[in-house]
């Protein structure tokens, strides 16, 4: 028993250490590649305090936490002070809890097991292994996020706040059910609600989800774009139009604690994205399949395999953010409603098709490989129809006939939106 | 300018083809656009360790010089045009009988609030001996105002500091062939 909980609180602490490093260096990584792409250099000064040793900039967010800490902690005299405080814990807390069941590896072989006394388990390197509900609990948690969200921009008591707040509550609820879809799919043919297990399968068949169910691949990197509010969908913060959105009034240490919290969403947003749909720690030739007898290079491969798929989804999050306008806001409810849950639905009901009549459909249609040309064939028609019936593309410049009516009305004297009674 | 003016000329929106309305070409053209930028050469010049290169020194405007003739007297004949053409009036001079029997007058002092100064370049362009230039020197710097006015004695040795960089502009007043 001692041994159990001091493996699961090494466990954790590996897993607070590396999430708060990364997130802070991921900050790091972000000004950088905004930097690289603006044909900039970014920041690259901050070293070894008191030496001359520059380290390329690997220094910076000692100091951007340093600064954080000392800043003053301004509590505005308008806002509602226990909400206030009450609103950043929440969204980290959830934000962290949702790791206790993402795995970061897969297993360690059976002779670190027996080096270590009382350990009578294979270790998983996951902080709550064996739990069948995993999916549902980051499901649950990552709506919590909203209350955090929601309740900041209430609490303040300002109106670019709420509106942020208003705003990023609409987007997360819209965006979950898509998101929620997509998954679906991926447990219909894992059987299973368990990360783990997800990762199991793709790597005992070989075939990574992506590749199965693209439409569902598609519709969950938008809906994970739109949940941890990165750019095209950042509309809770909109800088330019909400100053900071919800977060407009906070500084100091709480506003340190929802910026991590948002780079914890992206960073869970690619653990997700990578262990549903990308193969998780599978990767062909080198990491094995079997758990039981896993050698150690097999299982520092596991680790380092995932970490590489998930590094390379962050960089693309960050690309996508220089490459892609934000959309407008009646375009992102639109996407969510009328594009994505229609194309969630398509890849549900055509995942659903699959595994309830696998065997006569690959009888039909040629082997495994006829299924999946087939479900190429469907998502490509269900992607064409979405795009071409799609309501975001309308035309939003200015009309002559629009602009003409409304010279004549004020010509005649009557004001727009004034209606005149008799 | 009203909206029915035969003048305005109304232009409609480009209309979206197939590939538009699928979304992932437009994705990838925008992801080329960043990733070849993500490589490409940085603008960025690393201030202190890198100078910015200046694209023609001789036509920068940057800390005054008072020019010397080919005997290392200074050029400047006090003739105030300089100060009287200034905007910003930074420049103070006083005039004394010439030792030295080709003028009538020359500066006995000399000075430039360079903290007042803007730069403008009207000093150059009304000299009429090309007594006095801009430079290309940039990072002008100071611990107290006084500091900042430089004297006669300082914007000549600001000549002595550029003059092989940047010869004297006018070839047929002394400057260089």
């Amino acid at each position: 028993m001692l041994a159990i909980s001091i493996e699961a609180l090494v466990k954790i602490a590996l897993l607070m250490g590396g999430l708060m490093t990364g997130a802070a260096y991921f900050v790091l990584l972000e000004r950088w590649i905004a930097a690289w792409v603006q044909d900039r250099k970014g920041p690259n000064r901050v070293g070894i305090p008191l030496t001359k040793i520059k380290l390329f900039g690997l220094g910076q967010p000692l100091a951007d936490g340093l600064k954080f800490i000392f800043k003053e902690e301004a509590t505005p005299g308008h806002v509602d002070k226990i909400l206030f405080t009450l609103a950043p814990i929440s969204i980290l807390s959830a934000a962290l809890a949702i790791f206790a069941v993402i795995p970061f590896g897969s297993v360690l072989p059976a002779s670190f097991s027996e080096m270590i006394p009382g350990l009578d388990h294979q270790v998983e390197l996951l902080v709550a292994p064996g739990i069948d509900i995993g999916m549902i609990y980051i499901f649950a948690l990552s709506s919590i996020a909203v209350y955090g969200v929601i309740l900041g921009g209430w609490a303040s008591n300002n109106k670019y706040s709420l509106l942020g707040g208003l705003r990023s509550s609409a987007q997360l609820i819209a965006y979950e059910l898509p998101m929620g879809l997509a998954i679906v799919g991926v447990v219909l043919t894992a059987g299973s609600l368990r990360l783990e297990d997800v990762i199991g399968l793709q790597a005992s068949t070989g075939t990574w989800n992506a590749f199965a169910q693209p439409i569902g691949f598609l519709v969950f990197v938008v809906a994970a774009f739109a949940e941890a509010a990165r750019l095209p969908f950042d509309l809770p913060e909109a800088e330019q139009e909400l100053i900071g959105g919800y977060h407009t009034e906070y500084a100091g240490m709480r506003l340190i604690v929802y910026l991590i919290a948002e780079f914890l969403h992206m960073i869970t947003a690619s653990f997700l994205i990578v262990i549903l749909f990308l193969g998780g720690w599978h990767f062909w030739g080198i990491t094995g399949s079997e758990n039981a007898n896993i050698t150690w290079f097999e299982a520092i491969a596991r680790i380092v395999v995932l970490n590489i798929k998930i590094f390379g989804v962050i960089v693309f999050f960050m690309m996508i953010r220089w490459s892609w306008p934000r959309v407008r806001f009646d375009q992102l409810m639109s996407l969510a409603w009328k594009v994505m849950l229609p194309l969630g639905i398509v890849n549900l009901v055509a995942v659903a098709t699959i595994v309830e009549y696998q065997k006569s459909l690959e009888g039909k249609l040629g082997g495994p490989w006829g299924v999946t040309a087939a479900m190429w064939g469907v998502s490509l028609l269900a992607w064409i129809a979405a795009g071409v019936l799609a309501p975001l593309h309308s035309d939003n410049s200015a009309q002559k006939d629009s602009f003409v009516l409304s010279a004549e009305a004020r010509n005649r004297g009557v004001r727009p939106g004034v209606t005149t009674s008799i | 300018m009203q909206a029915t003016d035969p003048n305005v000329k109304w232009i409609e929106e480009p209309k979206l083809g197939l590939a538009g309305k699928m979304y992932i070409p437009a994705v990838i053209g925008g992801l080329a656009t960043t990733t070849k930028h993500l490589f490409s050469k940085k603008m960025t010049v690393s201030f202190p360790e890198e100078r910015p290169e200046i694209g023609n020194p001789l036509i920068y405007r940057g800390v005054h010089r008072l020019n010397k003739d080919d005997q290392g007297r200074v050029k400047c004949v006090a003739c105030f045009l300089c100060a009287t053409a200034c905007p910003a009036h930074c420049i103070d001079i006083i005039a004394a009988p010439s030792p030295w029997p080709d003028r009538d007058k020359y500066c006995e002092s000399f000075a430039i609030d360079e903290l007042r100064c803007i730069f403008c370049g009207m000093c150059e362009e009304a000299c009429p001996v090309d007594a006095i230039e801009l430079t290309s020197l940039f990072d002008l710097t100071g611990r107290s105002r006084e500091e900042m006015i430089f004297d006669k004695e300082k914007l000549l040795s600001v000549y002595d500091m550029t003059k092989d960089a940047e010869p004297m502009k006018s070839k047929s007043l002394g400057g260089a062939p």
